[in-house]
C-alpha cells in the first residue's frame, strides 16, 4: 500500500491561484485516460499525490478514499475482505486512479447487471471553480438532501470540479463464477441475451466476439448449475483472463489503427454499419471499429435512441462525444458556469463549447 | 410572497391568460375547488394556491410555464400528493400544476425491458402492467399503491428493497422535463447511459426545483423466482444492530432487511397480528430472493447468523401467505401508530449502520427529555431510520415540541456522519436542518445550480434548499461527522 497523503489544501491553493490568474487547469491523475475526450489546453494540475483510504468498514459496504489512490490498491484491499467494485472499472493502465475512474464514469463487463460507476457513488468532496471545498452526498446508502452533485461530477471529465474524495458503495464478491462459451451469430446472440435478461438468471457479464457468445454466471453453486442448463455452451478455461482482456480492451479485436467507436444503445438494437463489432452489456454496448463517417455512425445510434462516442482514434478527434441538441448544450453551459464560473477546469475536454 | 419578488399579474388576468389554451375544466380558481390541494402527505403544513392547473398535454405544460415565467408567477408541481416532506405544498400567490391527468402508459418494451410512462402513472401500476412479462419496477415506496412515478423521480423514492435493487435514480433511463421557460428537454437515453452531464441523476431527487417531469422511461427487471423471509427476535437492541452488520459482513445482500423496536412491534401486532413476539426489544425481518436453491442456502446462513448474534427466536416463512403475514406488521406500522396515538410525526434520517445502537439509545433519551414517546421502524440494511414521534396535536404547544425533537434527531444523524433525509426529501419540513448538514458555500452552490435551470427562482420557491439568511436565523452550522473538515476556512 502506498503512503497516504491529504493534499486537499495544496490542490485548493492551486485552484485559488489559477482563479486569480484566470489560468486554465488540466487535471492529471494517473494519466491513463488522457486519450479520452478532447485535448484541454490548461496547466497540468497533478492529483496523484492526494491518496489513501479515508474510511472502510466492510460491514457498512462503503469505502471512502482520496481521488489519487491507485485503483488497483483499492481493489486489492476490497478483495482481502471478499468485496469488490461491482461496476468492474477498466483501468487502461497500471497507474489508474479512483478519481479518474469516477470523472470518466468508466464501467466494465458487469455494468449491465450491477450498475455503472455513477450508480455506486454515494458522496464526493470537490473543489469548485470558486476555490471552495464542498461535500455532497455522504457515506450512507440513501441520501436525498440537496441536489445530487456527486453524480453530476461523475462522468463530467473534470469539467465541473476537482474530485478530492469519493465514497462508493461496494458489494460482496460472488461465491462462484463460471463462463460459458458457444458459437452463435451476433444477431441471434443478442436475441438470446435479451431473452435471458428478462428471466431471473445470475448473469454477470456477456460478450459477443467473432461469432462466439460468452456468458459469465456469478452466484451460489446450485444457482449456477441450474442456469448452466438454460444458457448452454462449454465452460471457458482461464475465464478471468478473458474478462480482464475484454475490460482492458486487450482482445485482438481492439488491435489496429481503425477508429474505435463506443455505441450505447438499447440492448436489442440492430445496427447495420460497416466495420467489426464487439458487443457487451447484453447488447447495450457496441464497440465498433469502422472508417465510416462520424455522421453515419451517430445517425445510426440516434435512430435507435442511443448515442455514439469516438473512443479511440489515431488522430485526436475534435468532437468525440455525441453532439447535444442546442437547448441541452445551453443548459450544459449554464451548469458549467454554476460550478466553474471562470471556466478554468479541463476546458473543452468534453465539448468545445465549455 | 415569493422569495423573488411579487408576481406582476392578478388572479383574473392569469386565469384569462390560461383560458386562451386550456379548457375550463383544466383551471380551478374557486376557493372550494382549491381546498383539496392545500397540502400533501405532510398535512401539518397547509396553504391554498391561487390557481390549480390540470393540463393533459406536454404542450399545455409548456404554455402554462411560459405564461407563469413571463408574469413571475411561482409554480409548484404536484403528483398524487403523497409526499411526506411538504414538497408539493402550494404557494399562496402561485399556480399549482397538477400532473394527475398524465396517466397513460405510452410504451412497454418487454425485449429491452423498459416502460415509457407519463408522470401521473402510479408506481404499482407500472409493475402490474409489466407482470405478464415476468418483469416489474423495483423501487417500492410504502405508498406505491397511490404515489406516482413523477413524484418518485422528484423525490428519488426508495422503499424496502433499496439495498439490493437501488433507488429511483438506479431504475430510470430517461426523463422529459420542461424547464420554467417552457423548454422541453430530454435527459438520459433508451440506452444504459446518455451523452453529456448526468442530468438524469441531477433531476432525480431535485424536488420539483429544476423543472417539471412530463415523461419517464423506467427500467424493468425480472421478478425473482422466489422470496423468503427470516423473522428474528432479540432481547436487546444492540444485538439486533450487530446481527444486521453480521449478515452483510457474511457477503449476503438481502432483498430487504428491516428492524422494528418494541413500541413499534406492539403497535403493529395489535393492529395486524403478524405473530411478532411482544416481549422482544427488537425484531429483524430479513428477506432473501433469487433462485429457490440460492434462497434456501441463504436462509440457512441467515438463520445461523441470527442465532450466533443472540436471537431469542427465529422463524422462516414457509409459503407466500406466511411471508406476506410477516411483512404485514412492518408495512402497516404507520397506520398502526395512528391507532395508539392521535397523531404521529415520522422523520427520515439515515446513518452509517455501525452507529445504530448508539443512535437508537439517544433517540429514546431525547424522547424522554421532551416528554414524547418515539417508536422506531427502519430500513436497517441501509441505515434509513423512520422514528415516529407520537403526540396529540390538540394539546397546545405539543406540535412545537415534536418539531423540536424531530430536528434534534436529524441533527444527531448528521453528527454521526449521516443525512437528514434518506428518501422523503427536504421539502419545507427539513429546510432548517439543511443548514445543519451543509455549509454556506455548499448551499450557495445548490442555489447556483438551481439558477442554471430556473434563473427567476419561480419553481417550488422556499423548498429543498434554504436561503442563507434563513440558516443565519435558524442558527445552524453544519458539522460533518463531528468535525469541521477545514477549520481554518471561513464556513459561514
Amino acid at each position: 500500500m502506498s503512503t497516504s497523503h491529504d493534499a486537499s489544501a495544496e490542490i485548493q491553493a492551486r485552484v485559488v491561484d489559477a482563479i486569480e490568474r484566470r489560468a486554465s487547469l488540466a487535471f492529471v491523475g494517473g494519466g491513463t485516460k488522457q486519450f479520452l475526450g478532447r485535448e484541454t489546453p490548461g496547466e497540468p494540475l497533478a492529483l496523484g499525490d492526494h491518496r489513501g483510504v479515508i474510511d472502510y468498514h466492510p460491514e457498512e459496504l462503503v469505502l471512502t478514499a482520496r481521488a489519487g489512490t491507485p485503483l488497483s490498491e483499492l481493489e486489492t484491499l476490497l478483495a482481502g475482505h471478499g468485496q469488490m467494485f461491482a461496476f468492474e472499472p477498466p483501468h487502461f493502465g497500471a497507474a489508474a486512479t479512483l478519481g479518474g475512474t469516477i470523472a470518466a464514469n468508466l464501467s466494465g463487463p458487469r455494468r449491465a447487471y450491477a450498475g455503472a460507476a455513477r450508480d455506486f457513488v454515494l458522496g464526493t468532496r470537490i473543489v469548485n471553480g470558486r476555490g471552495e471545498i464542498l461535500r455532497f452526498g455522504g457515506e450512507v446508502m440513501k441520501n436525498v438532501a440537496g441536489y445530487d452533485v456527486s453524480r453530476l461530477v461523475t462522468g463530467a471529465m473534470g469539467t465541473l470540479g476537482v474530485i478530492l474524495d469519493v465514497s462508493l458503495k461496494v458489494l460482496p464478491r460472488p461465491r462462484e463464477t463460471i463462463t460459458l462459451a458457444q458459437s452463435l451469430a451476433p444477431r441471434a446472440a443478442v436475441e438470446k441475451l435479451c431473452r435471458w435478461a428478462a428471466a431471473p438468471l445470475p448473469i454477470s457479464a456477456s460478450c459477443i466476439e467473432d461469432g462466439q457468445l460468452y456468458v459469465r454466471l456469478s452466484g451460489t453453486a446450485s444457482a449456477l448449475a441450474k442456469a448452466r442448463t438454460i444458457i448452454g455452451g462449454d465452460v471457458l478455461e482461464n475465464a478471468d483472463t478473458f474478462w480482464l482482456e475484454v475490460r482492458e480492451q486487450r482482445r485482438p479485436f481492439f488491435d489496429g489503427d481503425v477508429p474505435l467507436w463506443r455505441l450505447s444503445v438499447p440492448p436489442a438494437a440492430t445496427l447495420d454499419l460497416p466495420g467489426d463489432q464487439l458487443i457487451e452489456w447484453g447488447g447495450a454496448l457496441r464497440w465498433l471499429k469502422s472508417d465510416a463517417p462520424a455522421e453515419a455512425i451517430r445517425a445510426a445510434a440516434a435512430e435507435q435512441h442511443g448515442h455514439a462516442m469516438l473512443f479511440r482514434s489515431p488522430a485526436r478527434a475534435d468532437s468525440p462525444y455525441h453532439p447535444l441538441p442546442e437547448p441541452l448544450m445551453q443548459l450544459h453551459k449554464r451548469i458549467k458556469a454554476a460550478m466553474d464560473p471562470h471556466g478554468i477546469f479541463n476546458r473543452g475536454r468534453m465539448y468545445a463549447e465549455f | 410572497m415569493t422569495e423573488t419578488g411579487a408576481p406582476t399579474t392578478s388572479k383574473p388576468a392569469l386565469v384569462a391568460a390560461l383560458r386562451r389554451f386550456l379548457p375550463d375544466d383544466a383551471i380551478l380558481h374557486a376557493t372550494e375547488d382549491l381546498r383539496p390541494y392545500e397540502c400533501d402527505g405532510l398535512s401539518a403544513y397547509r396553504q391554498t394556491p391561487m390557481i390549480v392547473a390540470l393540463p393533459r398535454t406536454i404542450e399545455q405544460v409548456q404554455q402554462i410555464l411560459r405564461v407563469c415565467h413571463e408574469r413571475g408567477v411561482p409554480v409548484v408541481a404536484r403528483g398524487a400528493g403523497t409526499g411526506l416532506s411538504g414538497g408539493a405544498l402550494p404557494v399562496g400567490d402561485g399556480l399549482l400544476l397538477s400532473l394527475a391527468r398524465f396517466m397513460s402508459i405510452l410504451d412497454l418494451d418487454p425485449v429491452n425491458r423498459t416502460m415509457r410512462v407519463q408522470p401521473g402513472v402510479r408506481n404499482l401500476a407500472i409493475s402490474e402492467a409489466a407482470a405478464p412479462y415476468g418483469l416489474y419496477y423495483a423501487p417500492d415506496p410504502s405508498s406505491q399503491i397511490a404515489c406516482t412515478i413523477g413524484g418518485n423521480v422528484a423525490e428519488n423514492a426508495g422503499g424496502v428493497h433499496c439495498l439490493k435493487y437501488g433507488l429511483t435514480v438506479h431504475n430510470i433511463l430517461k426523463l422529459k422535463m420542461v424547464t420554467m421557460d417552457g423548454e422541453l428537454l430530454t435527459f438520459g437515453a433508451d440506452a444504459l447511459d446518455g451523452p453529456g452531464f448526468d442530468l438524469l441523476a441531477l433531476a432525480t431527487g431535485s424536488e420539483g426545483m429544476l423543472g417539471v417531469i412530463v415523461e419517464v422511461t423506467v427500467k424493468l427487471v425480472p421478478k425473482p423466482e422466489t422470496a423468503r423471509v427470516v423473522l428474528a427476535a432479540f432481547a436487546d437492541l444492540e444485538q439486533a444492530g450487530a446481527a444486521v452488520g453480521a449478515v452483510i459482513a457474511a457477503g449476503i445482500v438481502p432483498a430487504g432487511l428491516e428492524m422494528m423496536d418494541n413500541p413499534a412491534i406492539r403497535a403493529a401486532e395489535a393492529f395486524v397480528h403478524s405473530g411478532y413476539p411482544l416481549d422482544a426489544a427488537a425484531i429483524l425481518l430479513c428477506e432473501l430472493d433469487g433462485t429457490a436453491e440460492t434462497v434456501a442456502d441463504g436462509i440457512d446462513r441467515v438463520s445461523a447468523i441470527m442465532a450466533q448474534c443472540g436471537a431469542s427466536a427465529s422463524r422462516v416463512s414457509r409459503d407466500e401467505a406466511e411471508r406476506a403475514r410477516f411483512w404485514a406488521g412492518r408495512k402497516m406500522a404507520f397506520p398502526a401508530m395512528g391507532r395508539i396515538s392521535p397523531d404521529y410525526y415520522c422523520t427520515d434520517g439515515t446513518i452509517p449502520r455501525k452507529h445504530l445502537p448508539r443512535v437508537l439509545r439517544r433517540i429514546q433519551e431525547l424522547g424522554r427529555e421532551h416528554g414524547l414517546a418515539v417508536a422506531n421502524v427502519f430500513h436497517a440494511g441501509d441505515g434509513n431510520l423512520h422514528p415516529m414521534i407520537l403526540y396529540d396535536a390538540s394539546r397546545p404547544g405539543e406540535l412545537d415540541r415534536v418539531e423540536k425533537l424531530g430536528g434534534e434527531i436529524l441533527k444527531l444523524c448528521v453528527g454521526v456522519g449521516g443525512t437528514i433525509t434518506g428518501e422523503h426529501g427536504v421539502g419545507v419540513e427539513k429546510i432548517n436542518q439543511m443548514c445543519d448538514q451543509f455549509s454556506s458555500a455548499e448551499i450557495t452552490q445548490f442555489h447556483a445550480i438551481k439558477a442554471a435551470f430556473d434563473p427567476k427562482g419561480l419553481l417550488n420557491p422556499g423548498k429543498a434548499v434554504p436561503l442563507l439568511k434563513r440558516c443565519a436565523e435558524y442558527g445552524g452550522l453544519h458539522v460533518h461527522g463531528g468535525e469541521l473538515p477545514f477549520p481554518e476556512l471561513e464556513r459561514f
